[in-house]
């Protein structure tokens, strides 16, 4: 990008810095807890139904203390999600007064299944003491399934924003809707379910790394190792599948939203045989530090180097995401860790076939225990690439961004209250979670495990004694 | 004709978050009014156990709410957002701090953690139906304009708005009390039966008093409401009204079935919602042009919301019946023996 262009954009955005930055900040941190949400709950069945199954006590003392944290999460992420509901229209009044009845509809859906999620997670939750054991399991299964409709309710919304239709404008007022064509937009096809994988990998990960650092402190144990596999196994497996749909949905980019696709991939000018950058920073004309691969975008576009890949050079300046070398970077990470997370899997897998047994090198278990974080990563990156990438539209080609920001000013002041909130909010969480984990360490010389059993710690709630 | 349904099902939607989530902010008042660590300690822990498994399930509303504000009746919700920006952040903030105080009180063990924790539930459990408060008055006193793109002090400032967040709090409290009565009762524990049903009587007398003035005052602020409330939104006024006499009565007699008060207690703030809604027909932001018919989105997106509240209710209906009833049963409690009760000793030689 030229300093003209630059000079042109700039004032341009920086007018809605502050309210992008704290959404960007209110949704960073929800979609951790969303994608906990999502996937949390099939690996706490999973472990429940292994535990029912074989009657595996430590599976089943898994699933126990993982529901627990699960409780904790779950009411963290109810929190900060009413949050953002909330900032749809106080932060992008705009996008709401404009397209709130298009958008709308997904999210009313998502509305059903949040509500499923959250009286089922009652039952769950609390129910462990009390009913029999596939009951229990069972009151959990509209958990996980609404954690998935939920969620591609939500991408829906997002998949419209960047793929528009199912709707008639006529002089910037809607005047006729079509709610299932929103809702199963052009987008919503690759966006949902890379989403979806995204969610388990994320969980899955982050689940096995606990156990893995376990692992790496000297705690060899069934119960450790078991912790890993029921995380890691199911990330592991879905790795291959989440790398297809990546590849699917960078082409339908490359067709949807040229613009979009150049920036990920610095293509300047239109073009045959365009090189594949990895890497390196893009300024004044030039990429600095990358590794440039001859034809290989091309290839990747349409299966041949003579593949037409339409540049950035298409569109006014002022219609180009803002920071090329961002998207870039970001696109770059979340590919090369997807790369090394499918390594991982492939390294335990071939273990596994070979010797019947996990890898014992430490190399691996630290590649174990940073999956999780890597995982998180990558999917931060992405959705740095789909959002900054948009830009300057909020809905593609219908709405741009300042125009959909509030006119209010003190988003300085909310966003700094939001962030120092939210530190705490994240500091308390990781907290609570680290005591919970004292706790059932510290519970472990002394429990008798007995799934469904009377309580192994002595009865202090009173209201068992009735 | 499909706006004026949607309309009906966002007034039946901010009922059911003020019966159900509003009992569960009125949790946090009692909590707050507790008193000390011991004296406190068994309301407390009937107010945690009765929430605990219900707040979230219950809290849903709100998102539902707000989505079936912005899908139907998009620009009004924005003029709302956009004129009562400052209590609307303030509202999330109690949001914010109320559900990680009450998710992070349950797991925390030192006392000082347990005891600030509560306290940021508790306070935040009053600032939240205050401020959502203030916002239903400045609709209600017609202090949001349409196509309104600047905050607006005034408009949730007025006596009018000030009135109906107290209203809200007072009414929070009540059903509280009256729903942890009935808790009460069920665990046969006839010392917090009184304790709540006192606490119920003066709640509902205070959120009665105050709808009351709240009344008087739209009389000066907004008098086309006054003049509906007094006409053809009457009956239910007077519903809620005895509603809430009835309560009062019904708790003085010691072996009340468990459902009577509670029933009658939510049909009563119900009624006050929905004589708000009919008395305000068919404005949508009193004192503009604004109504449901003129501001709501396109047929089909009406249509599809109005298919969509139905589905909600076959689906979401059986669900929420069963978690009551486990609830009701209590077959649901946390998995570990509840903190709590382990922070006070002399707790456990408390005789049932």
């Amino acid at each position: 990008m030229g300093a003209a262009s630059l000079s042109s954009v700039a004032p341009f955005i920086a007018a809605v810095v502050p309210t992008r930055a704290q959404m960007a900040a209110t949704l960073g941190f929800h979609i951790i807890l969303a994608c906990l949400g999502i996937a949390l709950p099939s690996i706490v069945l999973l472990a429940e139904f292994v535990g029912l199954r074989r009657r595996d006590e430590t599976a089943m003392r898994l699933a126990r203390r993982w529901s627990q944290a699960m409780g904790v999460l779950i009411a963290v992420g109810a929190v900060t999600g009413t949050v953002l509901s909330f900032e749809m229209g106080l932060l992008w009044p705009g996008l709401m007064r404009r397209y709130g009845a298009v958008l709308g509809f997904p999210f009313g859906v998502e509305g059903v299944f949040f509500f499923l999620e959250a009286i089922f997670a009652g039952v769950y939750l609390y129910g462990w003491r009390r009913l029999p054991g596939w009951a229990h399991f069972w009151s959990g299964i509209p958990i996980a399934v609404s954690g998935i409709f939920g969620a591609m309710s939500v991408i829906a919304v997002n998949a419209w924003m960047n793929q528009p239709g199912g709707f008639i404008e006529r002089a910037g007022k809607v005047v006729s809707v079509r709610p299932w064509q929103v809702f199963f937009n052009h987008a919503a096809l690759y966006e949902m379910p890379h989403m979806i994988l995204a969610a388990y990998m994320v969980s899955g990960f982050l689940v096995a790394g606990v156990y893995a650092a376990g692992v790496l402190r000297g705690r060899r144990d069934r119960y450790h190792y078991t912790g890993f596999a029921l995380g890691f196994v199911p990330a592991a497996v879905l790795t291959p599948f989440q790398i297809f749909v990546g590849d699917t949905a960078a082409r339908a980019i490359a067709r949807d939203q040229p613009v979009k696709f150049a920036a990920m991939e610095y293509v300047a000018r239109t073009g045959r045989n365009v090189p594949e950058w990895l890497g390196g920073v893009y300024t004044g004309g030039h990429v600095y530090g990358g590794l440039k691969i001859p034809d290989l975008d091309s290839l990747l576009v349409g299966f041949g180097p003579g593949t037409k890949v339409v540049g950035w050079d298409t569109v006014r300046a002022a219609y180009r995401p803002p920071v090329a070398w961002l998207i870039h970077l970001c696109f770059d990470a979340m590919v090369g860790i997807g790369f090394l997370l499918l390594l991982a899997g492939l390294w335990s897998a071939y273990e596994w076939w070979r010797r019947r047994r996990l890898p014992p090198h430490r190399l691996f278990w630290w590649v174990g225990a940073i999956s999780g974080l890597a995982a998180i990563v990558a999917m931060e990156a992405g959705w740095v690439v789909t959002e900054v990438g948009r830009q300057p539209w909020v809905v593609y080609r219908r709405q741009t961004t300042d125009a959909a920001a509030t006119t209010n000013g003190g988003v300085l002041v909310s966003l700094s209250i939001v962030v120092v909130l939210y530190a705490l909010l994240g500091a308390a969480t990781i907290l609570i979670l680290r005591t919970l984990a004292r706790r059932w360490r510290r519970g472990d010389l002394e429990e008798g495990a007995v799934p469904y059993g009377p309580s192994p710690a002595p009865v202090l709630d009173r209201t068992e004694i009735v | 004709m499909a706006a004026d349904a949607v309309g009906g099902i966002l007034l039946a939607g901010i009922a059911l978050y003020a019966i159900l989530g509003g009992a569960d902010f009125g949790g946090g008042l009692w909590d707050l009014l507790a008193g000390g660590d011991r004296r406190g300690w068994a309301p407390r822990r009937l107010i945690d156990d009765s929430i605990t498994p219900v707040w979230e399930a219950n809290h849903v509303w709100l998102v539902f709410d707000l989505v079936i504000f912005w899908t139907a009746f998009p620009s009004a919700f924005a003029d709302v957002m956009n004129t009562a920006a400052l209590p609307l952040w303030l509202a999330v903030g109690g949001i914010v701090l109320r559900g990680s105080g009450f998710a992070f009180r349950k797991e925390v063990s030192r006392l000082s953690l347990v005891r600030a924790t509560g306290a940021i539930f508790a306070l935040s459990s009053l600032m939240t139906p205050f401020f959502m408060g203030t916002v239903i008055g400045a609709i209600a006193s017609g202090s949001v304009h349409a196509n309104a793109n600047h905050a607006s002090l005034y408009a949730w400032t007025n006596t009018t708005s000030l009135l109906a967040g107290f209203l809200f709090v007072a009414a929070c409290g009540y059903l509280a009390a009256v729903y942890l009565t009935g808790e009460a009762a069920r665990r046969a524990d006839d010392k917090l039966r009184v304790y709540f049903s006192r606490r119920s009587q003066a709640a509902g007398l205070v959120a009665g008093a105050l709808s009351l003035g709240l009344l008087a005052e739209l009389h000066s602020s907004n008098r086309a409401l006054y003049r509906h409330l007094t006409g053809r939104a009457l009956p239910l006024v007077i519903l809620s009204g005895v509603c809430g006499l009835a309560v009062i009565g019904l708790l003085m007699i010691p072996r009340m079935r468990l459902w009577a008060p509670r029933a009658v207690a939510a049909l009563g703030v119900a009624a006050v919602i929905w004589g708000w809604g009919v008395a305000q027909y068919p404005a949508l932001l009193p004192g503009t042009t604004v109504t449901l018919s003129n501001a709501g989105a396109p047929h089909a997106v009406l249509v599809a919301l109005i298919v969509l509240f139905g589905a909600a209710v076959v689906l979401i209906g059986p669900p929420f019946a069963l978690l009551f009833n486990l609830q009701g049963r209590r077959l649901l409690s946390s998995d570990e023996p509840p903190l709590l009760s382990t922070t006070d000793p002399h707790a456990m030689q408390d005789p049932q």
